[in-house]
């Protein structure tokens, strides 16, 4: 007869294998990083460009330009460009990120030689048409709008501006800003931007040596070199704020987005992966203490979670959900208590032994195709890392004890000093 | 192509094994075969609510996320107005932990008092999150109902109103439970590095002595043909004018279902596409517009929605949208126009098959619509669409009396 109150028998995850990329430096220096794996004939080619400010920091601008690549250069209008991409049944995605602008293209590999020539007229010649511009702000104004009767949008962006003040990471767009973006300013920063020797290409998928030879052909020699050095990025001035409670009061709220934290430690410090282990059993998954409390006891939201961003020259924790308005100080109050208690009380064996193998599944689920581990690769190099890193990551999961999770709990887990961001009713 | 192997148990558990030796991971796909469409018209919401209670513990497990945790594993499910589905992916070596888990609550749920209360709670502030707290979140909450009159659908998977969810009681849960949670109303698709063989003998051990009980036969009010076109004017306090129509067209194994997709993508799949490219960029009439289907089982919705800029009046910006329907009514699409679209479709069939768990999800969910292989031939259906074909759909489609319209009329400070 089955016993079924007993679990099968548990085979732990030790580690994991990771897929080392092929490293090239082009002519004109570009770094390439090309990863060849996979049954599919498809690839996803990435050009990362380290983000370039101009003194005031107003992130808008690389935003725009970033999102108005594809509308143009002096040989394809934006309609050309978007009817070849789609006939090949191709995407070519350009995203913004707090550090970096990238352009990615997944296209299957018979489809490459007519793409790649494409992409290269876009990345050295992108004109920026003073009409797709204008469309791009109108449309854009109206799309903020709509996203500022969002509270949980709004609760993000009141985060940012508080946490990281008038620099490149707290900088979020008002409508009145899209109407300073000039041509003349996105072809200047592209000029700077977009640059060999500021680009760094990550290949992944059925990447042979023909598709090597394609892209050193089109983004090695014949993509010449500035005359002057890479832009030097030069560390943004952070005014932290600490401890501030902003309300921002939405008279018809049923709900109230909520956003705490604060800056917190990069990827590059040695306590980073233990305090990815403290912020999974907070708020890191869906047995965390904030959910086990706040969604499956109280029954207050729909969701809540924690996070640790890692950004190139600051990190954040943040705690975030959307909470019933009569229940938005109570949830606030639990959240305190989570946060006492893992500072106060060592957390059960159990527990830390079940968040050690949930973490160490979970890393192995996520190299499930090459482009994941790509993605691995890009996580510890845009850190100023390499792969020892996963090393490292692997030995603090497994060895962490409930003695060091309280020290990292009462080094980085400090309610009273997290900025407090309410978007709905606080006094309900 | 997606290869797959396929037994059904005794007690009427079909079962699919994909075998994919170059991820070290397993899935363990278990979709049952209901969904809001088999919801009482009174007590709506519940398909999606009972999702939630499955997690509440089952008779032998009286935590279910904990076990799976503790193995490394992720799990999640969906509810449609079609189907509801949970998944779990883990490391192949525990691959037994997921039957122990999924075996024992499809044998019997623990019925937790203290569950039911908390769920009705997070899935009333899930309503509030995404269908009420938003400008426009409300928009299928009247849009199904002003399409649909007879059928199921004319509710949303969420529920017709917080009240539904609220009233629910114990012994709806457990007439639910056994009414529609049986071995013969369930396909397991098991895919990542698993051998037949033991997905066999694991089968046998953990559902096979699960009891075949009687089997639910649906059925479901046939929606009667639209007669004239309707129309629903709202004052809301969003910041925006905001229009969507929709159409009635075919069910998911109707000839037509795949003329419709196409049509959709011609519409608005990509940058290129036609609605985006003439009254985005080049008329300067709209800030966003798009197309789309629902994908449902039964007769499904085709839906244009778009948010005109605002010096363009209603009347214009729903005159623009028919003229561009129209043209499709009357004008054959050209042969590059219909190569772009399926080569598209072809792209993104490859694309799919990289992740095991969208393999698993589609094995699924062709076997439930008839036989899994069918997923390996969806691309040739497509191809084999033509241009007269594509005329003949947009004509079936796009009649006015066919037509339910929901506009939204931007008022400040409007409830």
């Amino acid at each position: 007869m089955l016993d079924r109150t007993l679990p099968p028998a548990y085979h732990p995850i030790t580690g994991f294998d990771l897929i080392k990329p092929a490293h090239l430096q082009f002519s004109n220096g570009l770094q390439a990083f090309v990863f060849n794996a996979g049954e599919q004939d498809v690839v996803r080619i990435e050009w990362i460009f380290a983000n370039v400010f101009a003194q005031d920091e107003q992130a808008l601008l690389n935003t725009c330009a970033s999102e108005l690549l594809l509308e143009g250069t002096a040989s394809y209008s934006s309609k050309q460009i978007a009817e070849l991409v789609d006939f090949h049944g191709a995407f070519l995605v350009p995203e913004y990120g707090y550090d970096q602008s990238s352009l990615t293209l997944f296209s299957l590999n018979k489809h490459l030689s007519q793409l790649l020539p494409v992409v290269k007229d876009i990345l050295t010649d992108a004109v920026f048409p003073e009409k797709e511009l204008a469309t791009y702000i109108r449309n854009n104004k109206q799309k903020l709008q709509v996203s500022l009767k969002k509270n949980s949008f709004v609760a993000r962006r009141l985060f940012n501006k508080t946490l990281f003040g008038p620099s490149r990471y707290g900088s979020v767009p008002d409508i009145a800003d899209y109407d300073r973006i000039s041509r003349e300013a996105l072809l200047a920063l592209f000029k700077q931007q977009y640059t060999p020797s500021n680009c760094t290409l990550v290949v992944s998928g059925k990447a042979t040596d023909e598709v090597i030879a394609m892209l050193e052909g089109l983004f090695g020699d014949s993509w010449p070199a500035e005359g002057g050095s890479a832009p030097v990025d030069t560390a943004p001035a952070i005014s932290g704020t600490t401890g501030l409670l902003v309300v921002d009061e939405r008279k018809d709220a049923l709900q109230s987005a909520i956003r705490l934290g604060y800056q917190s430690i990069q990827r590059s410090h040695p306590d980073f992966p233990g305090l990815q282990v403290l912020n999974t059993l907070l708020g890191g998954y869906f047995g965390s203490r904030l959910m086990a409390n706040i969604r499956e006891d109280k029954g207050y939201t729909y969701s809540i979670g924690s996070g640790l961003a890692s950004l190139k020259h600051s990190a954040f924790f943040t705690i975030s959900s959307e909470v019933g308005v009569e229940v938005t100080k109570a949830t606030m109050a639990e959240i305190e208590k989570e946060i006492r208690r893992l500072r106060e009380e060592p957390v059960e064996k159990a527990e830390l032994a079940l968040v050690k193998n949930y973490l160490m599944g979970t890393m192995l689920g996520s190299l499930e195709n090459v482009f994941s581990h790509a993605d691995k690769f890009k996580n510890v190099y845009f850190s100023g890392l390499d792969f020892e890193y996963y090393d490292y990551y692997t030995d603090v999961v497994n060895a962490i004890t409930r003695e060091e999770i309280l020290r990292l709990a009462n080094t980085y887990l400090d309610y009273e000093n997290m900025i407090k961001i309410v978007v709905g009713k606080y006094e309900a | 192509m997606v290869t797959f192997n396929r037994f059904t148990l005794a007690n009427g558990l079909r079962v699919l094994v994909h075998e994919d030796a170059a991820t070290p991971m397993a899935v363990v796909n278990l979709l049952y075969d209901v969904g809001a469409r088999d919801e009482h018209p009174e007590q709506t919401g519940f398909a999606h609510l009972f999702e939630h209670l499955m997690f509440g513990g089952s008779a032998h497990i009286p935590n279910y996320d904990a076990p799976s945790q503790a193995v490394g594993a992720q799990n999640n499910a969906f509810t449609s107005n079609d189907i509801t589905n949970y998944y779990i992916t883990l490391p192949a070596s525990n691959l037994e932990t997921a039957f122990w888990l999924e075996s024992d609550r499809m044998l019997e749920l623990a019925f937790n008092e203290k569950s039911l209360e908390v769920q009705r709670n997070v899935v009333c502030e899930e309503f509030k999150q995404r269908y009420l707290n938003q400008p426009y979140g409300d928009a299928w909450l009247r849009l199904r109902p002003l399409a649909y009159k007879v059928h199921p659908y004319r509710w949303a998977t969420i529920g017709k109103e917080l009240a539904h969810i609220e009233q629910a009681r114990m012994e709806d849960v457990k007439s639910f439970f056994t009414k529609h949670y049986n071995p013969s109303n369930a396909i397991l698709v098991v895919a990542g590095r698993v051998q037949t063989d033991q997905v066999k003998q694991l089968a046998k051990k953990w559902f096979g002595p699960i009891p075949s009980t009687n089997t639910y036969e649906r059925q479901l009010p046939m929606e009667p043909q639209q007669q004239e076109a309707r129309r629903e004017v709202v004052q809301a306090d969003v910041p925006l004018n905001s229009i969507y129509i929709a159409f009635h067209g075919p069910a998911r194994l109707d000839e037509g279902y795949y003329a419709m997709d196409l049509i959709s993508d011609l519409l608005s799949r990509g940058p290129s596409s036609r609605l985006y490219r003439r009254l985005v960029k080049e008329e300067e009439l709209f800030s966003e517009i798009n197309a789309y289907q629902t994908g449902s089982l039964d007769a499904n919705l085709f839906v244009i929605e778009g948010k005109p800029l605002p010096n363009v009046a209603m009347d214009t910006a729903e005159e623009v949208i028919w003229s561009e329907l129209d043209k499709l009514k009357v004008q054959q699409v050209e042969p590059y126009e219909l190569d772009k679209v399926k080569n598209r479709i072809e792209s993104t069939m490859v694309f799919a098959e990289m992740a095991i768990l969208e393999k698993a999800m589609n094995l699924a969910y062709f076997e439930l619509i008839g036989d899994a292989d069918k997923f390996n031939h969806e691309v040739e259906r497509y191809l084999a669409v033509s241009a007269a074909d594509i005329q003949q759909q947009a004509q079936q489609l796009f009649r006015k009396e066919n037509s339910s319209t929901l506009i939204y009329i931007a008022t400040p400070h409007a409830r």
